[in-house]
């Protein structure tokens, strides 16, 4: 009986490919065309070794490590060696987020919404669907690390031979493997679609923080990271398999008990069972504003929580980095700048934008739930009686802008508790509170613009997570790739006075202001006339429909 | 010979009792009614006949193997339609459907076709713009095109318009005359009662009530409304005769006990009938009398 639990695997995994082909090519696209675009750029950025070794200085501040996983192969400091440490921890979380994504869909997503029970009806096994999902990443993974790593070796950079190559690659792939293991079985606890992809991030959340604490202070907690492994690999220097081997053995372990807790469970149950509701509503859910609160009230927490915790992580390296200065003559000169501005100053701006960036998600997400709401044919329920389209929209929009004020500021509060702790002398409240709260505009801006994707083209406001990460690859990034400023530019983030290097410019504030309003203006004007749950198909449809008729 | 057949099932989630001592058998050839509220148990019961819930107590067979057991075994000849159908929103219902029929192993491709003219449906659309309805339909034409043994529909018509519940009516009654078996779980009594042979009434978890539609409708009374020359004398006195309503003119509404109804026309027709209408027992009759009984209506 053993193999009938298997039974029509096969034509699952088909399935499964078919119905992701074009997803999983535009993922392994991007993935690929990101790092093939970079490697070459590094060689044009750093082409002798006197440019190489000032980047082997900067890469040593506790602050950098702890972003990017810790500094090795220093003696000889190569293209490769900077590729890799710089580039493959942040490669591998967008691969890990990759396969959160791809396994919730074709586990818990199709069994919340019933699919599976269809599936299962039929002369299909009972570990069938899991085990195909888990084959297709398993494939997916495999192929992402060969092409990258293959790709990596054609382009024939001096010091970025074959095995570095299909380490890196491998490195990826196993780091992807790893966490589509972890989904898996995280579907087995949580009982619906928000909670297995919540839990996965906090997974992966959770496994960068002490792989970065672990790498600035207490090495050994690194080694309780998948990550903390990874960034071991040291690609390109030393080519350490032995992290690839035990990232894919404990992945295995996991996928064993994830695969008996599938069989032991039942459809559409999780070992972690949801929580019964209350009886009756609340007295703040009695308008729109009470329930947008209600139903994202778990995720506003938990952002909160995630932004104080990001803001208190990068303060408690800010210690580090004047103990760091004081036994480093030599980085001091190179640092500073600006004449008296200290370097924690400069760290708090180049951090701050970081933040400010992080902090423009739950705002967009709050408002963009109103998105959800209509393509769910909820928001139709609410029209349907006394809430205007003013009401409902203008309802969101005040959540996502307090939540813009609160999340700088708890980031900001973040980061002085966790200061004040390590600092002789400690940067003042006020100081970090201005260098945070002056990006509102923005948040603002990139909320005024998922308000006009939402009021006139609601098909679109994808694009403005596609803004938000070019500012953040600009604006962050862009100083370590040394982008042309106007890049910079075409991000708001990019054009707010860096406090408290820069000095306050009330103009430039005033003018982002006003742009926001004006897309929130327009949004709200287009919001008033299209019409509510209109697919792409049927807009296209009517659009034909109408050319017919004339 | 038995296609189906629970003893004793009992499963809880938590600290509901879901089931509580479920027993039903189904012979080859039959449309086997289930019917009862929301809530009451049914579509626990018709996922544990599937194999994809395990009963906390007590034995599901099909075909006489073990429902969780031999699960695969048993699916190749079962088809399924849920009473909640969702669907990839990114693939057509044509492709929805071959695909299901695909993993069943057998193919029709002349069946399929005619379900399709049957049921009226746009098999190009994508599953992400069809109504419930028409989700609905999808299931059901990959559902009757498999050449299963046995049908398990859990409420199958639900989102379907009176043209549509008639065709698929029509498919039920094409595999009953194949001598297929059909379990069919519904609320909507009248197509219970169009259709079924037997039906088992379901309530918090426990079967009230099983047998054939006429084995039931002992159970419960005829509706009389009847106009007389002259007023009946102490019609609240005999026996099986219920809830009088008199208006004026000597009209009468009244429920009578089907045991009984010769002795009660003797009685009333000394009186001089001017008009007379009985209307049948009804399902729906059955059903409630059983829910009154049980503490009133929940």
């Amino acid at each position: 009986m053993f193999g009938l639990k298997f039974n029509q695997t096969g034509k699952l995994i088909r399935f499964i490919i078919r119905r992701d082909r074009i997803r999983i090519i535009i993922w392994l696209l991007v993935l690929t065309t990101i790092t093939l675009i970079i490697a070459p750029a590094y060689t044009e950025l750093f082409p002798t070794e006197k440019e190489r070794l000032v980047m082997a200085e900067t890469v040593q501040n506790p602050a950098m490590i702890a972003m990017l996983g810790p500094v090795y192969g220093l003696d000889n400091y190569t293209i490769g060696v900077m590729f890799g440490s710089q580039m493959l921890l942040f490669t591998a979380i967008a691969v890990a987020v990759m396969n959160i994504f791809l396994v919730t869909r074709h586990t818990r997503e199709d069994e919340e919404n019933g699919r599976i029970e269809i599936i299962r009806s039929l002369p299909v096994g009972r570990l069938s669907n899991v085990t195909s999902t888990t084959i297709v990443a398993i494939g997916v993974n495999i192929l992402l690390s060969l092409i990258i790593g293959i790709g990596l070796w054609a382009l024939r950079i001096e010091s970025m031979g074959i095995e570095g190559s299909l380490l890196y690659g491998a490195a990826l792939g196993v780091t992807g493997i790893f966490f589509s293991t972890v989904t898996v079985f995280l579907v087995q606890l949580s009982e619906n679609t928000r909670g297995t992809i919540g839990f996965s991030f906090f997974i992966l959340g959770f496994a960068y923080l002490i792989r970065a604490l672990g790498d600035v202070g207490n090495k050994t907690l690194s080694l309780f990271s998948p990550l903390g492994w990874i960034v071991r690999t040291q690609v390109y220097a030393n080519n350490y398999w032995w992290p690839v081997i035990l990232t894919a053995g404990v992945a295995f372990i996991i996928i064993a008990a994830a695969f008996y807790l599938n069989s032991i469970r039942d459809l559409e149950a999780g070992f972690i069972p949801a929580r019964s509701g209350r009886k009756t509503a609340s007295i703040f859910l009695k308008n729109p504003l009470g329930l947008g609160l209600r139903l994202q009230r778990t995720a506003i927490i938990s952002w909160l929580v995630g932004i104080f915790v990001l803001g208190a992580s990068y303060g408690s390296v800010l210690g580090d980095i004047n103990s760091f200065i004081e036994t480093n003559e030599m980085y001091r000169k190179l640092i500073i700048v600006g004449e008296g501005f200290s370097l924690t100053d400069q760290f708090i701006t180049t951090i701050m934008s970081v933040i400010a960036i992080f902090s423009a998600i739950p705002s967009l997400l709050m408002l963009l739930k109103l998105k959800k709401e209509e393509k769910k044919n909820r928001a139709e329920q609410l029209l349907a009686r006394s809430v205007s389209r003013n009401r409902l929209l203008a309802s969101f929009l005040i959540i996502a802008i307090i939540m813009s004020f609160i999340s700088l500021s708890l980031a900001s509060v973040g980061m002085w508790s966790a200061e004040i702790s390590v600092m002789e002398e400690p940067v003042s409240f006020i100081t970090i509170f201005k260098a945070g709260i002056v990006y509102l505009p923005a948040i603002w801006i990139m909320i005024g613009l998922a308000t006009l994707f939402l009021g006139v083209y609601s098909w679109a406001t994808g694009l403005t997570w596609l803004y938000l990460v070019y500012s953040f690859f600009v604006v962050y990034l862009g100083k370590l790739l040394q982008l042309p400023q106007w890049m910079g530019k075409l991000s708001p983030f990019g054009n707010i006075p860096q406090l408290p290097v820069e000095d306050m410019n009330w103009a430039i504030i005033l003018i982002l202001t006003i742009i926001a309003l004006f897309l929130i203006a327009s949004g709200f004007a287009g919001y008033n006339r299209r019409d509510i749950n209109v697919t792409k198909d049927s807009f296209y449809l009517s659009f034909l429909f109408k050319k017919n008729k004339n | 010979m038995t296609i189906l057949k629970t003893t004793n099932l009992k499963k809880r989630f938590g600290n509901v009792i879901a089931l509580n001592g479920v027993d039903l058998e189904v012979n080859r050839g039959e449309v086997y009614g289930f019917i009862g509220p929301n809530g009451a148990g049914k579509t626990t019961t018709i996922r544990i006949l599937l194999g994809i819930l395990q009963p906390d107590e007590g034995k599901a067979t099909v075909f006489g193997k073990d429902a969780w057991q031999d699960a695969v075994e048993i699916h190749k000849k079962i088809a399924y339609v849920p009473g909640e159908v969702n669907l990839w929103p990114n693939l057509s219902g044509g492709e929805v459907i071959d695909f299901f029929v695909k993993l069943r192993g057998s193919n029709n491709k002349n069946h399929r076709k005619e379900l399709i003219e049957k049921f009226d449906l746009d098999p190009s659309k994508k599953c992400r713009s069809y109504s419930k309805g028409n989700r609905q339909k999808v299931a059901l034409v990959a559902a009757f095109a498999a050449e299963a043994d046995l049908y398990i529909l859990d409420e199958p018509s639900s989102g379907l318009d009176p043209l549509m519940e008639k065709a698929f009516q029509e498919c039920v009654m094409d595999i009953k005359k194949a001598g297929k078996s059909i379990f069919l779980s519904s609320h909507i009594l009248s197509e219970v009662e169009k259709l079924c042979d037997k039906v088992s009434i379901i309530r918090k978890g426990k079967i009230i009530e099983a047998g054939t539609l006429d084995e039931l409708r002992h159970l419960t009374r005829t509706i009389i409304r009847l106009k007389t020359k002259e007023e009946i004398p102490a019609l609240d006195e005999v026996k099986g005769v219920y809830d009088i309503k008199k208006t004026n003119n000597n009209t009468y509404t009244f429920q009578v006990d089907t045991d009984n109804i010769g002795d009660i026309v003797k009685y009333f027709s000394q009186s001089g009938i001017l008009k007379l209408e009985s209307t049948p027992p009804k399902l729906e009759n059955l059903f409630m009398h059983h829910y009154k009984k049980n503490g009133g209506v929940s």
